[in-house]
């Protein structure tokens, strides 16, 4: 199938996903090797000198096109209000090949859909059997939350506690939860794995948006934020080449939808990175022992912009909490000044302010409904949308992404540095907070400088150390290295996906600050974004966000001025200061 | 080449699992598979399939039942040859309850285990490759080839699979008795149901004439299995009962067309592992026009094709054998 697909020749297929083990399950991609008796699966067939292959004979196109009725008919078709749809390869190739779908009755319709938290689901009423999500949930994340239970007809997808133990021999499994990671999503050929969607809740909020000016009285304002990883892989969504910066349209195609402001979370990922660059150097520094007279600070500090990995950490290691940063996620961090700071300042109600936040990720959903992230009782973030999501609404209402007059965001949570461009990969969240660290630890600061007066002096000091740290790059399973902030050293760990976490497990207490992004690739990899997603793909994005970052006036989260404004808002707030940028987290079972 | 490969091939000694393949061309190919590996890398396996899950054959617990010193025999015999780290023999469960004491007192403290097959692993479980699954631990359905099993079986090395019998010829022929005999199971709607040993090349008539089993009603006969064999009508009777060398008679009477499609069909909605879609979908759609009023032949047809054609294992393809030889010989003016 490589073969003929590198030398222009499509065949298609359901069940082959490049980074995934071949399965040859859907025979779609059926073709006839001559003087063989039966049809092979160009999948599973390594190719060979001498072979004389039909692509598209009359047995072949029986046999693929009553294989695609056949598999049509265990998919039930919500096409209308599927997300899937305009990227769906089985009304593509319906069409490519004038293939009746409604040939045999639905087969599965009773089936039953399952939820996960409010963040990812898999409806049996879709599945059409290619094991992708098995794939992906057991043995690339290492989870083995989803499990195939029955045989035959009766073979199903279903989490690990409906899980009958047939046909296995009496193996008990571990108990095992999602994290939400939406790999499976990610994977998926027919809709099936799906982020839970909330484009409709975002739709009649901006169908229902007061028609009175947003500062009138009663006014709602709908606000909407996108994440680091968006703005380089939605392109794909309308035909762009992978990697693509559509920054521009993206705040241009918001506007469009109806948002009154749209906002920047690289702003909160710089301020994400100020707070947990801090933290990370106050836990080094009272790392001396105590007969030195200083305090342990919990070490190795493990990063927690990641809500998979948060849910990981609760569900699976409650023992290491405390080792996380307290720092809350960008996400949370720019929506919660946008409902205190910018209301403020805008004299808008917070209880009038909607917030929508666009996110490459299914746990962001989760994340957005966590209690504790609550600010003087209202959710910072009303609804997330996947990268998905967005490029359907933008689909469905008919806009020409490609036409739209890029525009830039809105200030002043706008402006933000190339350290939260980064983000969006793996191995950028630990390269902006060491790019902070560094400056702290250069200045013998325990926190970055706030006041007016000092700001240029601090540009100048800003000049210490490097901007790039190379080692936390890669797409690596586990980056390994000791970097030297201002004489101190400092051993870091990047995991790039929740599957490779194993071997850090066994030497955690080698590293003093580690990494953890579940999705392989980091956001950019995340479980909301485009369809298909491959390790080749994600190269692509990776470099773009690179490009901006090296392309940025300012490459420090603490030199990004609005950033600062902000958290000088903030401070001598107490509890509302730690409302706003810290969190705690909790044991679940 | 070595003394047993030599006999064996001289006493060109088939596979009798069904598939027929050459006895010395396997065993070659996973001794070849060893020599390409470095020297600290060349453990390999043996299994003895003993699943015999095919309804109508019966020929193995039979062996096994009176001939169980030559069957362990074979697998040692096997386990010298490739230097097997060890074996196993995949047990039918019924087989384990009868024969369990029996078989370890032969086996003492020879490398080899005696593996049950799992009670529901259905007739999928008596596929090699899934075989090798379920002694893994792993879900039991039909592996991706290549790679073979003489290749890439248990964790990954090399492994020998071998039908009971065939285990047992190996012991004869390594003794020198070999006779060129094997073990045929006669059941269905006739007088004598059960196993009987004769010459190798018999012919189906003879076989039913020499037992007494020749019927003297309108019938037509499977060869190879109830639910995979291949279906001859009384004048074609002049050809070997091949693969698992099983013959089942049916009377006309008893059993008309739709019943026994039916039947079939039934056994392998049931059955099917629900790897692919040919297989998974096809024979339950199958089904479904089967059972319709009118049915629609050429879609019938087409799927019928398709498993055959497309499907992931040997067994999906078998699925469509009984009811295509069905319809050619003996009910050919059903389509």
């Amino acid at each position: 199938m490589q073969v003929a697909h590198d030398n222009g020749i499509e065949i298609p297929n359901l069940c082959y996903h490049p980074d995934l083990p071949v399965k040859a399950n859907c025979r779609v991609c059926v073709v006839e090797i001559v003087d063989r008796k039966n049809l092979a699966t160009a999948c599973s067939t390594p190719v060979a000198a001498g072979l004389e292959i039909k692509t598209d004979s009359e047995r072949v196109k029986r046999s693929r096109n009553l294989n695609l009725e056949l598999i049509f008919a265990e998919h039930i078709k919500r096409c209308p209000t599927c997300i899937w749809r305009f990227n769906c390869q089985l009304l593509e190739y319906a069409e490519k090949y004038k293939i009746e779908i409604t040939h045999f009755s639905d087969r599965k319709s009773k089936r039953k859909v399952y939820k996960f938290a409010n963040a990812v689901e898999i409806d049996g009423r879709q599945c059409i059997d290619c094991r992708h999500c098995l794939d992906v949930c057991n043995d690339v994340q290492k989870i083995n939350y989803l499990k195939l239970t029955g045989k035959g007809i009766d073979q199903e997808i279903v989490p690990a506690s409906e899980h009958r133990g047939l046909p296995f021999i009496g193996k008990k499994a571990k108990p095992a939860d999602c994290i939400y990671c939406g790999q499976c999503a990610l994977h998926c050929p027919a809709g099936a794995a799906q982020e839970q969607s909330h484009w409709h809740l975002v739709e009649k909020a901006l169908r229902d948006k007061s028609p009175l000016p947003p500062f009138v009285k009663g006014g709602k304002v709908l606000v909407a934020q996108f994440a680091p990883s968006i703005r380089v892989s939605i392109g794909e969504e309308f035909g762009a080449p992978y990697g693509k910066i559509m920054s521009g349209q993206v705040v241009a195609a918001l506007k469009k939808l109806g948002f009154n402001y749209v906002f920047d979370v690289n702003f909160g990922a710089d301020i994400t990175t100020i707070v947990e660059a801090e933290e990370l150097v106050a836990r080094v520094k009272s790392g001396i022992p105590p007969d030195k007279g200083g305090q342990r600070g919990v070490l190795p500090m493990l990063t927690s912009c990641c809500p998979a990995w948060i849910k990981y950490i609760e569900f699976y290691r409650p023992d290491l909490m405390p080792n996380l940063t307290t720092a809350r996620s960008p996400q949370s961090h720019s929506a919660g000044l946008i409902k205190t700071y910018w209301a403020e300042k805008m004299k808008i109600n917070q209880k009038n302010i909607l917030t929508v936040s666009i996110v490459p990720c299914t746990a962001k959903k989760f994340e957005a409904g966590r209690a504790e992230l609550k600010i003087r009782g209202n959710w910072p973030i009303d609804y997330c949308l996947t990268t998905r999501e967005l490029a359907w609404l933008i689909k469905k209402h008919g806009i020409d992404f490609f036409k739209l007059k890029p525009a830039a965001s809105d200030n002043p949570l706008g402006e933000s540095s190339g350290a939260a461009a980064i983000y969006g990969a793996t191995g950028g969240v630990m390269e902006s907070a060491l790019r902070t660290a560094e400056y702290l630890l250069a200045t013998a600061r325990d926190t970055v400088c706030l006041e007016e007066n000092k700001k240029n002096k601090m540009s100048l000091k800003a000049g210490h150390g490097r901007v790039e740290f190379k080692q936390a790059r890669g797409l690596a399973g586990v980056k390994e290295a000791v970097v030297e902030l201002a004489g101190k050293k400092l051993r870091i760990a990047v995991v790039n996906g929740i599957g490779q976490i194993q071997p850090v497990f066994d030497k955690l207490n080698n590293y003093d600050y580690i990494e953890v992004m579940a999705c392989p690739g980091g956001c950019i990899g995340g479980g909301g974004q485009p369809i298909p997603t491959t390790k080749e793909i994600i190269k692509k994005r990776l470099e773009a966000l690179y490009k901006i970052d090296a392309g940025a006036s300012v490459r420090r989260a603490h030199e990004n001025k609005e950033a600062l404004r902000a958290l000088r808002w903030l401070k001598g707030k107490g509890k509302l200061r730690a409302q706003v940028l810290y969190t705690k987290y909790r044991k679940k079972s | 080449m070595s003394d047993i490969l030599s006999k064996i091939k001289k006493a060109n000694l088939v596979g009798r699992g069904g598939a027929g393949f050459f006895v010395a061309e396997k065993w070659l190919s996973v001794a070849k598979a060893l020599e390409s590996k470095s020297a600290d890398n060349k453990k390999c396996f043996v299994v003895c399939n003993a699943a015999e899950g095919e309804p109508g054959v019966m020929k193995d617990g039979c062996i096994l039942e009176h001939y169980a010193a030559r069957v362990i025999d074979g697998i040692k015999i096997a386990i010298d040859f490739l230097s097997a780290e060890r074996a196993f023999l995949y047990l039918n469960y019924a087989y384990h309850k009868k024969l369990n004491k029996k078989l370890a007192s032969l086996i003492k403290d020879a490398k080899i285990e005696i593996f049950v097959k799992p009670i529901n692993s259905g007739y999928i479980g008596g596929e090699e490759s899934a075989i090798l699954n379920a002694i893994e631990g792993k879900r039991i359905e039909p592996r991706l080839r290549p790679p073979f099993p003489t290749t890439s079986g248990l964790w990954g090395r090399p492994t020998l699979i071998n039908n009971v019998e065939t285990f047992y010829n190996v012991s004869l022929v390594a003794a020198g008795q070999f006779k060129n005999t094997r073990f045929y199971t006669i059941s269905g709607d006739c007088p004598f149901e059960g196993v009987f040993e004769l010459p190798d090349n018999l012919t189906v008539e003879k076989i039913l004439k020499q037992t007494d089993n020749f019927p003297k009603f309108p019938f037509f006969i499977q060869v190879g299995g109830n639910v995979s064999g291949e279906v001859f009508n009384a004048k074609q009777l002049k050809r070997p009962a091949s693969g698992a060398g099983a013959i089942t008679v049916y009377s006309q009477a008893k059993n008309d067309f739709k019943k026994v499609v039916k039947n079939w069909l039934n056994f392998y909605v049931n059955e099917s592992c629900g790897q692919c879609a040919p297989c998974r979908e096809g024979i339950y759609r199958l089904r479904d026009v089967f059972m319709k009023e009118k049915i629609d032949w050429r879609l019938f047809n087409d799927l019928l094709d398709n498993l055959s054609d497309a499907s992931f294992c040997a067994l999906g393809a078998a699925a469509a054998v009984p009811i295509k030889s069905l319809i050619k010989n003996v009910y050919h003016e059903k389509n």
